[in-house]
């Protein structure tokens, strides 16, 4: 029952997905206005800012499971921790594409060392560190304890991500939504452009979940075969 | 270059990073499950 009812929930979303994508980019790409200073290399603005905020919202997830799994040891929010970290990454993968391609025709260079640039990449490395340490640990419940001390340490670069634009002078455009400056034709555009990318943060956070859900499982059945073979031996 | 190539460009990497990773998810998958058969088939064998 719960297998079935997770399955339509997957069904739902990838429907919720596909129709949300499609008028994403239909609003990104041509209904939403041209700007007028920079032209059509605005709309990659639709699609860099949803990353960004879908990227932070994963290291949050991360930060929340980490912070879980060391007070409850379960290793549900281990694999809640992990599955967001790996999608905080691509997201802010996207994010630091797309950011260069829309930098070089209009400041003129492909990367500058602002402090919103340079935390951002930071963050995208800290956790990628994230990843590695997790494969240079053989026990797993060393791993998790490790990796979740890591996660939490390391989301303390995400609020300099979050506030670098509005504490320290930066290169980088300012925040629209909460200066006003996006103008009200173009909001449509963007909300869909959020709500599609939030969705997208969803599906690939199960997916991924039950990816590690399922590895767990057969580890567990490894490390009792194990045990039992052990137990043999002894008696 | 034409500021439509840059729009296009940004636009491609979106969906090949996407490509990849959903692609690296369902090859973890696969593996996953061809480890589930070799598991059964394991203990099929011992029963």
């Amino acid at each position: 029952m719960k297998v079935l009812l997770q399955h339509r929930v997957d069904i739902l979303l990838f429907i919720l997905l596909f129709a949300g994508m499609s008028f994403a980019l239909y609003m990104a790409l041509i209904g939403a206005p041209t700007e007028k200073t920079m032209g059509d290399i605005q709309r990659i603005f639709y699609f860099h800012v949803p990353a960004a905020i879908t990227g932070l919202t994963a290291f949050a997830l991360n930060f929340v499971a980490s912070l879980m799994y060391v007070f409850r040891k379960n290793r549900w929010w281990d694999s809640l921790a992990l599955s967001s970290a790996e999608i905080g990454i691509l997201f802010f993968c996207m994010l630091l594409i797309t950011g260069p391609i829309w930098a070089k025709p209009v400041w003129f260079v492909w990367w500058t060392w602002s402090p919103r640039l340079t935390s951002s990449l930071v963050l995208c490395l800290l956790y990628a560190v994230y990843l590695l340490i997790r494969k240079s640990f053989e026990d797993p419940d060393r791993k998790a304890m490790v990796a979740a001390v890591f996660g939490i340490v390391a989301f303390a670069d995400a609020p300099l991500v979050w506030f670098s634009i509005r504490w320290w002078r930066d290169i980088h455009p300012s925040p629209m939504l909460e200066t006003g400056n996006l103008d009200p034709s173009m909001r449509p555009a963007f909300y869909t452009c959020m709500a599609a990318f939030l969705v997208l943060f969803l599906f690939l956070v199960r997916r991924r979940f039950y990816l590690e859900q399922m590895r767990n499982r057969i580890e567990w059945i490894y490390r009792r075969t194990e045990t039992n073979r052990m137990k043999g031996i002894l008696q | 270059m034409n500021t439509m190539n840059y729009l296009f460009a940004a636009y491609m990497a979106i969906w090949i990073l996407l490509a990849l990773y959903l692609f690296s998810i369902h090859s973890r998958e696969k593996k996953l499950r061809d480890e589930v058969e070799r598991l059964k088939g394991i203990l099929d064998k011992v029963e």
